[in-house]
């Protein structure tokens, strides 16, 4: 079991000092997934007022850091490819403050790059699975379906018509804040209660409207002490909680469909912060479907089982709402390249670092970004805070 | 997988060849722990809710498929070219009179939210193929 002491003598161990996105996002077909991790990596060391030559630890996921590492140029001491789907970059972020703190390495490279939308190349699935051999030849293949099937059994045990308005409240209040964000896939597309209902079945229980993007992007992240975190050009955001597990690869292997891993990392993450819910200003919830963000908040404890739609409910989540969340429009209007948990943190960390925009919170100085990949299999929760 | 229009295949391996055998002779076969008496899906060399006695610690039964429906979706937008010709289809988790919820298809009804009802109870549906092995699909019983 996690040691809470020793947890919460790594609190703040170390800082992200640089974030960014690759330089375009959306349909790309002109750019391979390496660009993306490079022109990523490229943006995030010059936010961070570093170089590549400074960076020790590389972390990436879908990709080996074998192959990302030798296409940058760099020549890593620690090297780390956790890759449990799109909670990995959370996970990669907890990874590179254990390794900071052990003195492992001083500048830590968080990359990727996934064309989702555009990929020549796409990586192939391996048939000797478990999910392969007995859920993929009755059509159960990839995440709606398997997401829409546990949402099916949440409305079952909650009550359907308030899981539906939950599921079209987040819908509708993401969206918003992807009006307010330029580098958002629907930047110039508002979207209504009745375009989230009329928006035609993919499989329902989920409407195209309860499902993220499919995208080509890029994005990264530097980590590095606290003491060389006093130079960084931008201003840097402290890792003071995190916890990461899985419980299942297969829909079907899932323990309890309404009760994903952030059930342990929620409050695993905030106990090493020494916080508490309520003193959260921004929830970075990962948003593979509208369910996602539903469950995964009663999973961290923001309420019980069952009590999710009160907490979204009336738009408390959209922009001039008591509960921000997904403040950068979310995996549902902003991108998805297929993995989408590095940029919960990216924004997470403009937001802390007042460098939002249009969409910045007012007084944000502790926010959680919550990561869950593959097939509400795996989690990863930070708790990041200014200093 | 989405490179090709046929749909996926189960490839058997050592430890469920007796379970895809089973399905071709109509039988569903379980894995049960011999010290526990749970019921395990799917199959492996070992029971998990008793793992350190190893192959000792699996027996395989024979059920008779009574099952009741723990969630569905109906699949509009086919995630597979193999599956292009189906939509809309039900996906399914039933669970068994034993305990163990697999992965499956609910044919014989209309794919439609109305005619299903999570708890009804299901009967196995055998679905052969020449080429490949039998599925287990189910119906409403």
């Amino acid at each position: 079991m996690p040691n809470k002491q020793k947890l919460q003598n790594l609190s703040g161990r170390a800082h992200i000092v640089g974030v960014a996105e690759s330089n375009k996002l959306g349909k790309v077909p002109e750019k391979s997934p390496l660009v993306h991790h490079s022109e990523a990596a490229i943006n995030a060391l010059d936010d961070a007022g570093l170089q590549f030559a400074d960076v020790d630890a590389l972390f990436t996921a879908g990709w080996s850091t074998l192959d990302v590492a030798e296409y940058l140029g760099i020549h890593p001491r620690y090297t780390d490819s956790t890759s449990v789907g799109g909670s990995s970059f959370v996970i990669h972020v907890a990874h590179a403050l254990a390794a900071i703190a052990a003195g492992y390495c001083e500048v830590a490279l968080i990359t990727h790059g996934q064309s989702g939308r555009s990929d020549r190349a796409p990586i192939p699935r391996n048939p000797g699975t478990p999910m392969a051999q007995y859920e993929a030849p009755y059509g159960i293949i990839g995440p709606p379906i398997s997401y829409a099937m546990a949402a099916r059994r949440y409305m079952h045990e909650y009550g359907e018509d308030r899981t539906r308005q939950a599921m079209a409240e987040i819908a509708v209040s993401t969206r918003k804040w992807a009006n307010m964000n330029p580098m958002a896939y629907f930047y110039d597309k508002p979207a209504t209660f009745d375009d989230y209902h009329n928006s035609k079945w993919v499989a329902w229980p989920f409407h195209l409207l309860d499902c993220c993007l499919v995208t080509d992007a890029g994005a990264a992240i530097v980590i590095t002490t606290p003491e060389r975190a006093r130079d960084a050009k931008n201003g840097s955001v402290a890792i003071l909680g995190a916890g990461e597990g899985h419980d299942h690869s297969g829909i079907s292997q899932m323990p309890n469909l309404t009760k994903a891993f952030g059930r342990h990392t929620g409050p695993q993450a905030l106990e090493m912060a020494g916080i508490t819910h309520s003193d959260l200003d921004l929830a970075m919830i990962y948003d593979s479907f509208t369910y996602t963000v539903l469950v995964s908040l009663e999973n961290l404890g923001f309420c019980a089982p069952g009590e999710g739609p009160d907490l979204v409910a009336s738009q408390r989540t959209a922009p001039g709402g008591d509960f921000p969340v997904n403040t950068n429009g979310g995996g549902l209007s902003y991108t998805h390249p297929g993995m989408y948990g590095i940029f919960t943190v990216v924004e997470a960390v403009r937001q802390l670092r007042g460098q939002a925009g249009q969409r910045q919170l007012d007084n944000c100085d502790l926010a959680v970004a919550h990561g869950t990949g593959g097939l509400l299999s795996s989690t990863g929760t930070v708790v990041l805070g200014v200093q | 997988m989405t490179n090709t229009t046929s749909k996926p295949q189960p490839v058997s391996q050592p430890e469920s060849d007796r379970y895809w055998a089973g399905l071709k002779n109509e039988e569903i076969w379980l894995q049960r722990s011999t010290t526990t008496g749970e019921f395990q899906f799917y199959p492996r060399n070992f029971s998990i809710s008793e793992p350190e006695n190893g192959s000792e610690g699996i027996e395989w039964v024979k059920v008779s498929g009574q099952a009741e429906l723990f969630t569905y979706a109906i699949v509009h937008a086919a995630p597979h070219m193999g599956f292009v010709g189906e939509v809309p289809y039900i996906t399914a988790l039933v669970r068994l009179q034993e305990g163990v919820i697999i992965p499956t298809n609910i044919v014989g009804v209309d794919p439609e939210p109305e005619a299903l009802c999570i708890g009804m109870l299901l009967k196995p549906v055998y679905e052969h193929s020449d080429v490949s092995q039998t599925l287990l699909k189910f119906t409403p019983a």
